[in-house]
Parts: structure tokens; C-alpha cells; sequence
């Protein structure tokens, strides 16, 4: 079965992330395909390269781009909630005159059209917010 | 085939789960989650509706939420199964669409 995810939470704020993943990973071990991971709102913050959380601590970021490597799993971050929160990849960066970039490996940044496609797209989509 | 309806906050501190059983249809199913799973727990003052609601409604709650909450699986009200997140995804999968009550 296809699954599409929305995860509308920031990393470390709210569970919401954090149960997303555990929900993308038990899917994919029982066979299942995660067809897009779409993040909104201050959900974008799960894309950024530039996360130094404690050693002791889960790397949010890093286990999503994990899953993305491994699994082929499509992550994509909304791109007017993304440019709200100063998250940009090379292109966006360069279109806006920034001189940095910070879209974690993995991740990719496009418009609300993915997330509709998700919803057409998947068998089921499962939200996960505050 | 029915929907399954995810609750994610304690009844406590919000009335999605109030909301959600005044709105869930006959058939359908109910997982707790996060802080919701403190909606599962018996003896509460909102044991009653839940224990109403069972007349139609599966529910479940997800047993990892229970015990990062430090919350016992022997407190879990009668009628509510525990599940795992592969529990979740089933239970995902069995039913024709998810609603997450944020």
C-alpha cells in the first residue's frame, strides 16, 4: 500500500515529527511504500542541514535523510512555508540574492501541487501535528 | 470500510477527543496517541465516554506513547487494545482513510 505523510511540526517542539518517523519506518519494514513525505508549516524545519543537536540525542534531521537515502522516500518541504523560516536550497538561495543554502540531503523543496498529488497519489495519507 | 480517527491530545487539555467521539461514525475505529493515550487510562473523568463510545467504536492507543509517558499498560481501560506503530500502520491500512484530530 502506498502511504503519504504530512508532518505540520518543527523537530524537538512537538512529538509530531518524531511519531511520523516511527510511523515511516514501521511502514516500510512491513513492506508498505511511502510514496512522499510532505512538510509544512513549521514542519520545514525538519529539512535543515545545519541541526547540531546533542550527541545523546536523536539527529531529526539526519534520520529523515536516513530514510530518504535508504528507502528512496520523496521529502519535500512547502516552499512559501520554507522561504517564511529562512530554509533554502542552492537554487533558492541564488534566486534571492542569499549567500547560503541549508536543505539537508534528502529533502527537496517544492509547492502545495506535491501535497495534492500525495493526497491523489497515496492509498492513505496520515497527518501528524500538534 | 470505516475511517480510523487519530487523537493526539489529553482530554485533559483539549476536547479533540470529545469531539472526535461526538463525530466518529458507528464502525469506525479510535487510536490515542502522543498525549492522547492519557484518554485510554480507566478511573479519569472521561472514562465514561470512552467506555460509552466502545458500544461502537474500536478504540486503540499506542502502547510506545503509554510507556515514554510512564504510563502503565495495567491502567489501560477495559475494551482498549494496545498497539505498536506496525500496529498503527495496519490499523492505517485497514481502514479506507485516517483522520487526524489536531
Amino acid at each position: 500500500m502506498k502511504f503519504g505523510i504530512l508532518v505540520n511540526e518543527g523537530p524537538y517542539t512537538h512529538q509530531a515529527s518524531d511519531s511520523a518517523y516511527e510511523f515511516a519506518k514501521a511502514a516500510i519494514e512491513k513492506g508498505h511504500e511511502i510514496f512522499r513525505v510532505f512538510f509544512y508549516h513549521d514542519g520545514v524545519n525538519n529539512g535543515t542541514s545545519l541541526a547540531v543537536p546533542p550527541q545523546d540525542d536523536r539527529h531529526i534531521p539526519n534520520q529523515w535523510s536516513e530514510l530518504a537515502k535508504d528507502h528512496s522516500v520523496d521529502l519535500v518541504l512547502c516552499v512559501a512555508a520554507a522561504q517564511r523560516r529562512g530554509m533554502l536550497d542552492e537554487d533558492e538561495a541564488k534566486r534571492n540574492g542569499k549567500t547560503s543554502h541549508n536543505v539537508a540531503e534528502g529533502f527537496r523543496i517544492s509547492g502545495l501541487g506535491q501535497l495534492i498529488e500525495a493526497g491523489i497519489q497515496a492509498d492513505r495519507m496520515v497527518v501528524f501535528g500538534d | 470500510m470505516a475511517m480510523l480517527h487519530t487523537v493526539n491530545k489529553s482530554p485533559f487539555e483539549k476536547n479533540s477527543l470529545e469531539s472526535c467521539l461526538r463525530l466518529a461514525k458507528a464502525g469506525s475505529a479510535v487510536l490515542l496517541t502522543e498525549d492522547g493515550v492519557v484518554g485510554a487510562m480507566k478511573g479519569t473523568k472521561h472514562s465514561k465516554d470512552v467506555a460509552d463510545a466502545m458500544a461502537n467504536i474500536s478504540f486503540y492507543v499506542l502502547g510506545p506513547d503509554l510507556k515514554a509517558r510512564g504510563l502503565s499498560e495495567n491502567n489501560v481501560a477495559e475494551g482498549i487494545k494496545v498497539v505498536d506503530y506496525s500496529g498503527f500502520v495496519d490499523l492505517a491500512a485497514e481502514h479506507e482513510s485516517v483522520q487526524a484530530w489536531l
